[in-house]
């Protein structure tokens, strides 16, 4: 008997009962569904993450002024700050692990007024540099060069956001942007990077540092009151440039061995390595979860298929009259769960994506179709539907043929 | 058509010797058949009587390795069906033998084209030659143009009709029919015995389980069965159920609506 033959057979015979097929499918399309939209979930979320801290830059440390600080209670002049711009010359000649670092200097609120429109949102002053830290280009004109990054021109770099916010349509290049009231030349337009961790990273001004002293700070002060970006010679280099960092603080800092530090260096991809951990365990989670749900449906499918059997034991008998050996009998069954199940499967992948692309949209993350996951998860289907099917399938093809004719239904 | 297969080394088509089937039912033990010996020759028409639980249909089912016997021996066409495999007694089913039952054992849901085809389907015909010899089959029983009914949609008769093109699809040489007229009327149950003797005449074994002996009239030999043993064994000219049919006046309804009538007495 031709596979093609009992492929029509089982189709028919799942056809004839269309609710009891599409109920007993549904096991595993939520199961299939469940698998593919976790591990496309998690996929996301961590891609998430990771785009975060590729943000930012993933050799990047971030060397900030420490606010717990008790010792030496004197605020000072710096508020707090314990970072001078000394120790920032400091840091760019004696940490030989360092490639870039650039003093970086934020507002959080600053109303921005053009021609046309107006924004409010947070100012960055730094320097050149600080656009290779973050490997940020721009789109449309230009960002600082070093001599610009080092002077106080009034000349502004605008995120995307606040360029299609104040100048709408309109190249913003040349044109001018008032920031706290002073007028500053727009150069360019970043490049859009979209979501981060603070919210739109394309919502934001960037300044050179000394026309932010000067404007918005109101004077050069001693202090840095920002944080400094350390960029790394190489990757995987963090434990060496946070020792040289900190060895060359402590001294010029003059503070004891049992001083506490008064700045405090952060390693972002340490961060995100943490957060993509937990992601990656929650995933690995709920795709278990999924994968029982799964295992349910498959014990879903036993259960019809057993059920199946048992209504049909006189077709059987019939079928074994004729001539059908046991394994075609076996066979019937069998291609009838497999069906069952791979059609289950194919719905559940649909589902899954569906639930996958909504699942992206809803929380900004990039969709992924994990391709690798998809055809496991159908194979598995398939597997479901040959394991859990094989036992009616025996039992079907183990009958007498004698007591399945007289059976009375 | 010669249906007859390949003789078997010379020696009968069927040769049964001290055959006993005991069923085991809790802790009792029927013993259905008690040593039976029979040998059937080809192109025979046997008509196998006996009252309710003579054993009857026990021995037409161990004929139709359908059943296996608790002892004895049973050599179809030269074999010891003992020694075969359950998938060769399918086979063994499937090309020798065709059977017609009582409750016509039809699947429903199913069209009677497919219902012919079935034993083709597991003898691995491809499906053009299946449709094709199906169509044959239900043509010589008269059924040209009911292809696409479902059982539900044919009347007794011709339920039987199809299962009797189901026997017959395979080219059998042997039939086997356990009451086939058992829920018809009396003119149905002519029509039908008329193409059972039909196939007599094309070579074919027909075996027949009756009580009734008005259709055991039909068959050239008649084997009487009580109480799982054989107790008489004769032969006999068969009457022709096509004469039968000619004097039996045509109903007023037509004969596709008729119901199927149990017990059916001329």
């Amino acid at each position: 008997m031709s596979l093609f033959s009992t492929l029509k057979l089982a189709l028919r015979a799942l056809w004839r009962n269309k609710v009891r097929s599409l109920l007993t499918m549904l096991g595993i399309v939520f199961g299939i569904g469940a698998v593919i939209a976790m591990v496309a979930g998690g996929q996301g979320a961590q891609a998430a993450v990771k785009d975060v801290f590729a943000a930012l830059g993933t050799n990047v440390l971030v060397l900030q002024n420490n606010a717990q600080r008790t010792m030496g209670a004197s605020a000072g002049a710096g508020g707090g700050a314990s970072l001078t711009w000394d120790d920032l010359r400091a840091l760019e000649t004696e940490v030989p692990a360092a490639r870039w670092i650039a003093p970086t200097l934020e507002s959080r609120s600053t109303q921005l007024v053009s021609e046309l429109s107006n924004w409010n949102t947070g100012i960055t002053g730094t320097t050149a540099v600080w656009f290779k830290i973050r490997s940020w280009e721009a789109a449309e004109g230009t960002v600082f060069d070093e001599d610009t990054g080092n002077s106080n021109a009034k000349v502004a770099v605008l995120g995307k956001t606040v360029a299609t916010q104040l100048f709408g349509g309109q190249s913003p290049i040349g044109q001018t942007v008032r920031i706290s009231g002073q007028p500053y030349e727009v150069i360019g337009v970043l490049v859009a990077k979209g979501q981060g961790p603070r919210g739109d990273n394309d919502d934001t001004v960037i300044i050179p540092i000394k026309t932010y002293q000067q404007k918005l700070e109101k004077g050069l002060a001693k202090y840095i009151r920002g944080s400094i970006l350390i960029s790394m010679q190489e990757e995987n280099q963090a434990e060496r440039t946070i020792a040289q960092v900190t060895a060359l603080l402590r001294d010029r800092h003059k503070l004891d061995g049992n001083e506490e530090d008064d700045f405090r260096i952060r390693n972002p991809a340490e961060f995100a390595k943490a957060q993509q951990d937990s992601t990656e365990r929650i995933a690995t989670l709920l795709a278990i979860v999924a994968a029982v749900s799964l295992f349910v449906g498959g014990i879903g499918v036993m259960n019809i298929m057993l059920v199946s059997v048992i209504e049909r034991t006189r077709e059987i008998g019939i079928r074994m009259a004729v001539g059908a050996r046991p394994v075609n009998v076996m066979t019937q069954f069998l291609v009838e769960s497999l069906v069952l199940a791979a059609v289950g499967g194919l719905l559940g992948l649909l589902l899954g994506y569906g639930a996958a692309y909504y699942m992206a949209g809803y929380f900004g993350w990039k969709m992924f179709f994990p391709a690798t996951t998809a055809a496991i998860a159908f194979a598995v289907a398939g597997g479901v539907g040959v394991v859990f099917g094989l036992y009616p399938a025996v039992r079907a093809s183990r009958l007498d043929p004698i007591t399945a004719l007289r059976y009375e239904t | 058509m010669a249906a007859a297969q390949a003789p078997g080394d010379g020696r009968p088509l069927i040769e049964m010797r001290g055959i006993e089937r005991t069923y085991v039912m809790g802790d009792n033990e029927v013993r259905a058949l008690r040593g039976v010996d029979l040998t059937i020759e080809r192109g025979a028409s046997i008509a196998i009587m006996g009252t309710s639980g003579s054993g009857k249909s026990t021995l037409m089912n161990i004929m139709g390795c359908l059943d296996q016997p608790t002892k004895g021996s049973y050599l179809l066409n030269g074999k010891d069906v003992a020694k075969l495999s359950r998938a060769q007694l399918a086979d063994v089913r499937g090309r020798m033998i065709g059977f017609v039952f009582q409750s016509f054992n039809l699947l429903s849901r199913t069209t009677a084209l497919e219902n012919v085809e079935m034993p083709l389907l597991y003898q691995g015909v491809p499906a053009g030659e299946r449709h094709r010899r199906a169509r044959r089959a239900l043509e010589q029983v008269g059924l040209t143009g009911r292809e696409d009914h479902h059982p539900n949609q044919l009347s007794g008769g011709q339920q039987q009709r199809v299962a009797i093109a189901r026997a017959l699809v395979g080219e059998a040489p042997i039939i086997m029919a356990d009451e086939p007229t058992g829920n018809l009327d009396t003119r149905t149950s002519y029509e039908v015995m008329a193409i059972l003797q039909g196939f007599i005449g094309q070579g074919k074994t027909v075996i027949l389980v009756t009580h009734e002996a008005d259709i055991a009239a039909y068959a050239s030999r008649v084997i009487t069965l009580r109480d799982g043993m054989v107790i008489d064994d004769k032969q006999q000219t068969p009457i022709s159920a096509t004469e039968a049919l000619a004097a039996t006046p045509p109903p007023h309804a037509p004969a596709a609506t008729a119901p199927p009538a149990a017990g059916a007495t001329p």
